[in-house]
């Protein structure tokens, strides 16, 4: 009887090795671990022995059935990795072949700035207050400290309106009074804000100049605002901005609505401060202007000079935008020329 | 104003190297925009970075002062002559030239008194002065019509100086001149070009210069001697001041000089003229030019004789305002017709020049003057900003009155002036001024407590550091108590009377020349104002979020347009529907077609579409901008619109995609609102029809929300797009108010809660007239399937065959679903009874099979 086990084992795994399908490998399983298979066919022996060999041929055809198991499934799996294997081959694409143009958004090359701003500046607790474009001659100049005939008026070239007294606001500056007047509570609370927004003048419209622009203003006002805390902020402002390493230099400088007044330029980041064509060779770029509050100005906007002191600063996102992707021409931002915007 | 260095060398001692001197002079507020070299070599300071400058370095030991000995007769050569050039060796050195400017000391022996001109020796490289374009060449020995040469005496373009090569320069007889010291020692210079902000109006001259040079290196300044030598008649009884208008004209001063020559200045006014950019024309003329930059007093010469004559006797000069119809010939040969606020200088006989601006014709100054009589008069600033405006004339006189010159200057010009005149033409100066002042300045004195100027700065200044600073620029300084009391020179007029003012005029000028860089970077220790959540901030940023998120570029455009640009937008015979404003008008346009501000982000973004046509296919803009609305109030409102264009494929072109181009129309544009709406969390939106005569009537829709109409959107007008070149291409545009976006929006929302139990889906396929809104269908259908109807897709529109003529099929997939429980069979069947019921008997609408 061991016999018929070694002979059935023989010839199941020979024939196991010569399947290559699945449709014969179901068949090989049906015909010996099938119900009505080989191996069922031996144990349906057994109650036949006589009782002294029962043991030792049960525990034969049982490791013949696990041996067979065995041997199948690793058959099995044997040929589904082969078939996988020729699957991967014939599923082989030129992954050099474009790709489907998915459709990506610009968020335009301004707005991107204006953020990186609005983000920097919110942490140091400058908050975003929206002031208007139209605007009075009095917020725009006289309130500033510029009266009718002042010689700064000439370093502005005002679109006017046909009302005189109305203007399209040649700086953020007029928001400084508003921002004041509006959060000030009389010249009680102390501010802290940046004034976005768009900006006009009257020029030729070339490479290097528009008619409109945007700036970033910025304004803090306290009991205590010293200048060198205008230095200190403006500094950790470059440092996030522009480089952690990034050194600032500052020149005196004249704007009516600040006194001191101050010019802060960044050490060059395009050739790190040896001097190049972007920075006219001097190693420095202008960044900003900036200065503490022309004592006229707190008090235009309710609070007393020698009580309040503040400071205030001004930036050019444009200007930043054009030294950080090298755009040679300022006309680009306002001409929404795709092939422009798309590459933001 | 240009600016050598050589010049203010005269009051200043300069210890440092140019280039850190153009630095420093940059950080204290007087930018120095560009160096020009002469002859000198460009030296590196630690720290400083400058562009190179390419211009040509004198050899020291081979470009020589030379003194020209004598001019002879060249042999062989007309139009050439030998100059004997003693350079300091034993042998002269002879030079064949041409040079015209020597040929009259042709055969006239030794010259005496001497004459001196730069000299090259063999192997010294110059500018080419034949060539031009700019060519360096090395002298080399060669014949010269038969007699051999191997140096020359130079002109200004040979050595850089300047373009002229007319002749060779020739210096008269100087006590400082030793034959064959080093050129650069006389002539090599730099000349700073600095660029002036309007509170300096007090360094527009080369002493303001130097007295900010002297301030912020701690050095003395040295100013000219202002003492006149005066030994003629004097003054008194040959001429009168009448000033009329003292607030326009605080001071007037006169000055005679007679008996004196106009002739060419001598090299040495010719030359600083020529290095600031100014003409030569005589040494009368030379003098006020001279005097206007050394001391920024601006100065005029009138031919004495010729206002005698006008005067018929000793005249009266006067200052006044205009009469009526008044006119004036100026000396640029311009006839003006005066204003009523323009101030004059004139006689008895009438105007002669405007006041502080320009002179007139009638009493120039001309070869044949022999009497002059200089004026150095004081004048209000904005009176003359007012003139120059008026009569668009600008001078360098009307650049320095304009920005204001204190009255206290007045006299030194009249005491300089004369004095340079009689040394430069000879002739002997009235005994004496007129000076008629009736509008002496206040002198002005400020405290400053030394606690303020540390609270301020936010550092630590002594009393005496900042005392120190103050007098270093003249200022006359008192201490005591911890208080400065500082009483401003009188070259100033930009240090405040206001007492807090004047602090921070005096706190800026301790700053800036102690050097910001000396001032800490501190954190602010003030109270931190009250932080708000800025709703309008963040929800503008979302809505670009959004957009951007599906797709859509962001474009800015010019705010400016004009009423025809803005006209085009309304098709002919249909009313506008763009605001109902007056336009916000501009008087000075920078174009006729952008005089004014828009109504609608509409025309800029349709211009968009038609320039980006040329290179895409495909465009998906959006902006985010005010429009600019006036109405009764003094400044319009200014609201935020969102505009939304699409044009062009709806799907991008592709080897992987079936090669249908559909273009994108309203139903695109609808899913950019919805999908916009759904990312702000606002619901009870709702379409209507278009009412916007700027779409096309049947494809347009207005978006109201709340029932409020917020905006419209829609296929453009085939008549207005016609307009824009765009008929070939469908445009879809949209505009929204932002304002209501904002405050609709919902900043929390509860989600809903997932469901448990499986969804029953089904299809069905209704029959119905064509005229029935899909929407009302849907509203019906939803109704009418209750809470447990989730969801209602529309799939599929039909008309034509079999479908009936005047009908239409819609197939929609519904959705039945339970939260907690699962729905039977049964439940599905009797909600689909329900809403077949509801359709049929509502809207006419039978089942199709």
């Amino acid at each position: 009887m061991t016999d018929s086990i070694s002979t059935i084992r023989r010839e199941a795994l020979g024939a196991l090795e010569r399947i290559g399908d699945s449709d014969a490998l179901s068949a090989w399983r049906a015909q010996y671990l099938g119900r009505r298979g080989a191996v069922g066919k031996l144990f349906a022996q057994i109650g036949s022995l006589p009782k002294t060999e029962r043991a030792a041929f049960g525990q034969g055809v049982n490791a013949l059935q696990q041996e067979l198991d065995r041997a199948h499934e690793e058959h099995r799996a044997l040929m589904e990795s082969q078939v996988m294997a020729r699957d991967l081959e014939e599923g082989e694409i030129d992954i050099s072949l474009p790709a489907y143009p998915r459709r990506r958004g610009a968020l335009h090359p301004s707005t991107q700035t204006h953020r990186e701003f609005q983000t920097i500046w919110a942490d140091m607790g400058f908050q975003v207050y929206q002031s208007r474009d139209v605007e009075e001659d009095d917020l725009n100049f006289t309130l500033l400290n510029l009266p009718p005939h002042h010689p700064a008026r000439d370093m502005q070239d005002t679109f006017y309106t046909t009302d005189p007294k109305v203007l399209l606001r040649t700086h953020t500056s007029p928001g400084q009074i508003r921002a004041m007047r509006d959060l000030g509570d009389g010249g009680t609370k102390p501010i802290r804000v940046i004034l976005p927004g768009m900006c006009y003048r009257q020029e030729q419209v070339t490479a290097r100049s528009e008619i409109q622009f945007t700036q970033v203003e910025g304004l803090a006002i306290g009991r205590n605002i010293r200048m060198s805390d205008l230095k200190g902020t403006i500094a950790e402002f470059a440092k996030r901005m522009y480089s952690p390493n990034a050194k600032v230099r500052y020149r005196a400088s004249y704007f009516p609505f600040t006194e001191p007044s101050m010019e802060v330029d960044v050490e060059c980041f395009l050739c790190g401060g040896e001097g190049c064509r972007v920075c006219k060779y001097t190693g420095w770029l202008e960044i900003a202007g900036s200065g503490m509050v022309h004592p006229t100005v707190l008090r235009n906007g309710g609070y007393d000079p020698s009580e309040w002191s503040g400071f205030a600063f001004g930036m050019g996102p444009e200007r930043i935008t054009m030294l950080k992707h090298g755009i040679q021409d300022i006309r680009y931002f306002w001409s929404n020329d795709l092939r422009f915007l798309r590459q933001f | 104003m240009l600016v050598p260095v050589s010049w203010l060398r005269d009051f200043v001692e300069i210890d440092i190297p140019v280039e850190l001197l153009a630095d420093r002079l940059t950080v204290a507020g007087l930018e120095v925009a560009h160096m020009k070299y002469i002859g000198l070599p460009q030296e590196t300071a630690p720290g400083v970075h400058m562009p190179k400058s390419d211009h040509l370095v004198w050899d020291r030991a081979k470009l020589l002062l030379g003194r020209i000995v004598e001019v002879r007769a060249h042999p062989n050569a007309d139009r050439l002559v030998l100059a004997l050039v003693d350079y300091g060796e034993a042998e002269l050195e002879q030079c064949v030239t041409g040079a015209t400017n020597l040929f009259r000391y042709k055969d006239r022996g030794e010259l005496d008194p001497p004459i001196w001109s730069p000299f090259a020796m063999e192997g010294a490289t110059v500018w080419d002065g034949q060539s031009d374009s700019p060519k360096r060449m090395t002298l080399k020995g060669r014949e010269l019509r038969g007699i051999y040469n191997k140096s020359m005496v130079c002109s200004e373009k040979e050595l850089g100086i300047a373009d002229e090569h007319e002749g060779v320069i020739v210096m008269e007889d100087d006590a400082s001149f030793v034959a064959g010291m080093s050129l650069a020692d006389v002539l090599g210079d730099v000349v700073l070009d600095i660029e002036f902000t309007p509170n300096l109006a007090r360094c527009l001259s080369m002493i303001g210069v130097a007295r900010e040079v002297a301030a912020i290196l701690g050095v003395k300044m040295n100013y000219p001697d202002f003492d006149f030598q005066a030994v003629g008649a004097p003054i008194e009884g040959q001429v009168d001041i009448d000033i009329r208008e003292p607030a326009l004209n605080p001071r007037f001063t006169l000055t005679l000089l007679r008996d004196t020559e106009v002739r060419p200045s001598p090299f040495w006014m010719q030359h600083r003229l020529k290095l600031i950019g100014q003409r030569p024309r005589n040494n009368i003329v030379d003098v006020t030019n001279y005097l206007t930059f050394e001391l920024g007093q601006p100065t005029h010469a009138f031919d004495y004789d010729k206002l005698v004559a006008r005067a018929g006797g000793a005249p009266t000069i006067i200052t006044r305002l205009p009469e009526a119809g008044e006119e004036l010939e100026t000396l640029d040969a311009v006839r003006r017709e005066l204003g009523e606020e323009t101030i004059l200088v004139a006689d008895s006989a009438g105007a002669l020049s405007l006041g502080g601006v320009i002179g007139g014709g009638d009493t120039e100054i001309s070869e044949a003057t022999v009497n002059v009589l200089l004026e150095a008069a004081a004048w209000d600033n904005i009176s003359i900003r007012k003139t120059i405006k008026e009569q668009r004339v600008h001078t360098e006189a009307s650049a320095r009155f304009s920005r204001g010159v204190h009255p206290s200057q007045a006299i030194l010009g009249s005491m300089r002036g004369i004095e340079l005149m009689r040394q430069l033409g000879g002739g002997r100066i009235a005994q004496g001024v007129i000076d008629v002042y009736p509008g002496r300045p206040d002198a002005v004195t400020v405290d400053l407590p030394i606690e303020r100027v540390n609270r301020l700065l936010g550092m630590d200044v002594s009393l005496e550091q900042a005392a120190d600073v103050l007098r270093r620029l003249e200022f006359a300084v008192e201490v005591a108590d911890d208080v400065i009391r500082a009483t401003a020179p009188d070259h100033r007029l930009d240090i405040s009377a206001d007492p807090v003012v004047g602090q921070s005029d005096l706190l800026e000028e301790i700053a800036r020349i102690i050097g910001y860089d000396r001032i800490p970077d501190t954190i602010m220790a003030d109270e931190m104002p009250p932080q708000w959540e800025n709703t309008a901030v963040l929800l503008e940023e979302r809505i670009r979020d959004a957009l951007v998120g599906q797709g859509l570029a962001e474009v800015i455009n010019y705010r400016f347009t004009s009423r025809e640009r803005e006209a085009l937008l309304t098709p002919a015979g249909l009313p506008p529907s763009l605001a109902e404003a007056e336009y916000v008008e501009i008087a000075n346009p920078a174009a006729s077609d952008r005089n004014v501000l828009r109504h609608s982000l509409m025309i800029n973004m349709l211009e968009n579409a038609v320039n980006n046509a040329r290179y895409q296919a495909t465009q998906e803009l959006f902006e985010l901008g005010k429009v600019y609305l006036q109405r009764d109030d003094l400044l319009p409102e200014e609201p935020l619109q969102l505009g939304i264009l699409l044009a062009g494929a709806r799907s991008q072109p592709s080897w992987l995609s079936d090669g249908s181009s559909e273009e994108m129309d309203f139903f695109d544009l609808k899913g950019v609102i919805e999908s916009l709406l759904h990312a702000l969390h606002i619901e009870d939106f709702s379409f209507e029809r278009g009412t916007h005569s700027s779409f096309h009537p049947g494809r347009s829709a207005d978006l109201l929300l709340r029932g409020e109409r917020i905006g419209s959107f829609g296929e453009i007008h085939p008549q207005v797009a016609s307009r824009f070149k765009l008929r070939e291409a469908k445009v879809v545009y949209g505009e929204i108010a932002v304002a209501p976006l904002i405050s609709q929006h919902q900043r929390l929302h509860n989600i809903t809660a997932l469901p448990t139990a499986p969804a029953i889906l089904e299809d069905i396929a209704l029959v119905l007239n064509a005229n029935i809104a899909a929407s009302e269908v849907e509203a019906v259908i939803r109704q009418a399937g209750g809470r447990l109807l989730r969801d209602v897709t529309l799939f599929d529109v039909y008309t034509g065959d079999p479908v009936p003529p005047g009908k239409k099929s819609l197939a929609y997939s519904l959705t039945y679903q339970d939260e907690q429980r699962t729905l039977t069979d049964k439940n599905a069947a009797r909600i689909r009874r329900k809403i077949i019921g509801a359709v049929r008997h509502r809207l006419n609408a039978e089942l199709r099979s």
